[in-house]
């Protein structure tokens, strides 16, 4: 009972119509439209007729990547490719090319390889209508749970062909297309006539196509960031900043821990009053001796003032045995403080002299306090600042390679009026 | 479940049938288009020279679908300006009737939907318009009027003498499918889904050479 008609052979051989030369035909009955590479002519081959039905120029021969004809494994299944165009688009009088590879499997159908810049996608035509929201910036396009952010609105003309097509190929022939992207995924509309035909594309780095099919050589590096190319930062900026975590918390508990052995104890805290007088310009005094007891650590000198901005003081913490002073001059305003940071045990005193230039200003209150071993926040504010360099950087380099992607969008962030 | 059989009223071969509720057949010798009554055969007409076959699918392959097997007894092929395909005439194990498209060697299964909600008069289906039916919103995504080339083995019913005919297909967000088949008044609504070609899990396929 089965049909009894012999199995068609994988490649058959046609003469053009036109100049006689010959025609392969490698998509076993599945394409409607075959290329005479020799005479540029699309033949009709979906009718017995085999029609002319276009003779088309190029002043370019356009050379497929993949020889048609060349098999390859894509995704685990073996695919020929059977069909080539070239097709553009125009922006602002500058036209972009990009290739296109008809791929064949008598049972599988049909697939499609995109290449730019050296580029790939490996793409297929959906069978489902994916809903599309929102416009302009907002423009997104969901295919089964996933959204895609429009990318660009543009028209792509045909304007070579090689080999064979399951549809009527024209040169000339327009089509009305939206690409989303979702990288490494991109979602793709084309227009043509009323009719719009959804298609998916995978990003597929050039060696993968290579080994695929067997290709000489070794696959042209590709220029640029291309619409739909997974950013290779894309999650190093999550991993960063889990690390960056993981180290401040780090960091934190060792702090806490340093903190807790200190002391931090007061040593001294006297309230002092200063009234500028004009012409009067030694206004220095030493205050009592205090303890510093314990072994050599820090000691931190805080002054606290009722005006702002006005006083200056020149501070000096002096050893009583040893007559060694530490200079340390403030400016201070409302409050500040100073931590020295390796003072030996001893018996000590603070020589002060409070300056002004003004001398109309009145009584000034300040309060000085000593406090010995105190917790210092400088080394993990140092270390923060430093953990916070790689997430940082990683973030930067993720932005600036977004910036390059959506650069080629309709969304580009300088917009080539400005330019 | 005997299957019923009869003898060719043109050429006298036997033709049996796979289903048995199969309305039509065609003469696997001398290609006779043959209508059932009851029990006789009636030549109604004669299948023209199909052009080569490009289908992997061919009558006696099994699949399954929705959890239930099916096999393929006949066909019918259109041609339109873009190609060919075929609609492949399928029975469940449990004697219902399919179709399994197989478009530029895109598949879908789809059933006739036996009491449609009423659809659009032909003249108003274009592309990109929306339908809601039975719970779903499908969207017409091309509308094809295709020629019919001819038919091959059993159908469920008399289809043996169509000229143009319009369809409509439907799409939806999630891969079901639909056709608004117009050859009939009131249109017949054909509702299933897209299939990837490995989920049917065919077997008795056509070899193709070196493939």
């Amino acid at each position: 009972m089965a049909p009894t008609s012999p199995p068609p052979a994988s490649v058959r051989s046609i003469s053009c119509p036109n100049c006689g030369g010959t025609v392969e035909l490698r998509g076993m009955g599945r394409t409607v439209s075959a290329v005479c590479v020799q005479c540029l002519s699309v033949i009709d081959t979906s009718t017995p007729a085999m029609a002319v039905v276009q003779k088309f120029e190029s002043n370019q021969r356009f050379q497929p990547l993949i020889p048609l004809g060349t098999r390859g494994k894509l995704r685990g299944e073996l695919y020929e490719a059977i069909g080539f165009q070239v097709r553009q688009l125009v922006v602002e009088g500058v036209s972009y090319a990009w290739s296109e590879y008809v791929l064949f499997n008598p049972y599988k159908g049909f697939r499609y390889l995109t290449e730019y810049n050296g580029h790939w996608s490996d793409v297929y035509v959906l069978t489902s209508v994916p809903e599309v929201s929102g416009e302009g910036r907002s423009k997104r396009a969901k295919h089964l749970n996933e959204n895609f952010r429009h990318f660009q609105h543009y028209t792509a003309t045909t304007i070579y062909v090689m080999g064979e097509f399951p549809w009527q190929v024209r040169v000339g022939e327009t089509a009305v297309c939206d690409d989303y992207v979702d990288p490494p995924r991109l979602l793709s509309s084309e227009r043509t006539g009323n009719e719009v035909t959804w298609s998916l594309g995978e990003y597929t780095p050039g060696a993968t196509i290579w080994q695929s099919f067997q290709l000489k050589g070794a696959a042209p590096p590709p220029v640029g960031v291309f619409a739909n190319q997974p950013s290779p930062y894309k999650g190093q900026i999550g991993k960063a900043w889990k690390r960056f975590l993981f180290w401040a918390a780090a960091l934190l508990a060792l702090q806490l821990l340093f903190s807790a052995t200190h002391s931090n104890t007061f040593v001294f805290s006297r309230h002092f009053k200063f009234q500028p007088q004009p012409g009067k310009t030694d206004n220095a005094f030493v205050t009592e001796i205090f303890d510093l007891k314990g072994h050599t650590s820090s000691v931190e000198v805080s002054i606290r003032s009722s005006t702002a901005g006005t006083l200056f003081y020149n501070l000096a913490l002096i050893n009583e045995e040893t007559g060694r002073a530490l200079d340390f001059g403030r400016e201070a305003s409302v409050s500040d403080h100073v931590v020295l940071p390796a003072v030996p045990s001893g018996r000590y005193y603070l020589r002060v002299e409070p300056e002004t230039p003004y001398s109309n200003i009145g009584e000034v209150q300040y309060q000085i306090d000593v406090r010995r071993d105190v917790t210092t926040w400088v080394f993990f504010v140092i270390g923060l600042i430093l953990l916070l360099v790689p997430p940082i950087f990683a973030s930067l380099r993720s932005s600036m390679f977004e910036g390059k992607r959506w650069q080629e969008s309709d969304y580009a962030p300088t917009s080539s009026e400005d330019s | 479940m005997p299957k019923p059989s009869a003898n060719c009223p043109n050429c006298g071969a036997p033709v049996s049938f796979q289903f048995s509720g199969a309305v039509q057949t065609t003469c696997p010798y001398c290609h006779s288009i043959l209508v059932r009554h009851d029990v006789d055969l009636e030549k109604v007409g004669q299948v023209a020279n199909l052009p080569p076959d490009v289908s992997p699918i061919q009558r006696l392959t099994e699949g399954i679908w929705n959890q239930r097997s099916f096999v393929v007894v006949g066909r019918i092929l259109y041609q339109y300006e873009q190609g060919a395909w075929n609609e492949w005439h399928c029975v469940t194990n449990l004697g219902e009737s399919w179709w399994l498209s197989d478009a530029m060697a895109r598949y879908a299964v789809s059933k006739l939907v036996p009491l449609p909600p009423k659809l659009p008069p032909p003249g108003e289906l274009k592309p990109g318009l929306r339908l809601d039916l039975n719970g779903t919103r499908y969207e017409i995504t091309s509308l094809t009027r295709a020629r019919y080339i001819g038919v091959e083995g059993e159908l469920p019913f008399e289809y043996w003498d169509k000229t143009e005919c319009l369809f409509a297909d439907l799409q939806t967000a999630d891969s079901r499918f639909g056709t608004i088949d117009c050859t009939e008044d009131p249109p017949l609504l054909f509702l299933g889904e897209s299939v990837p070609f490995d989920s049917l899990q065919l077997k008795n396929l056509r070899q193709f050479e070196g493939w």
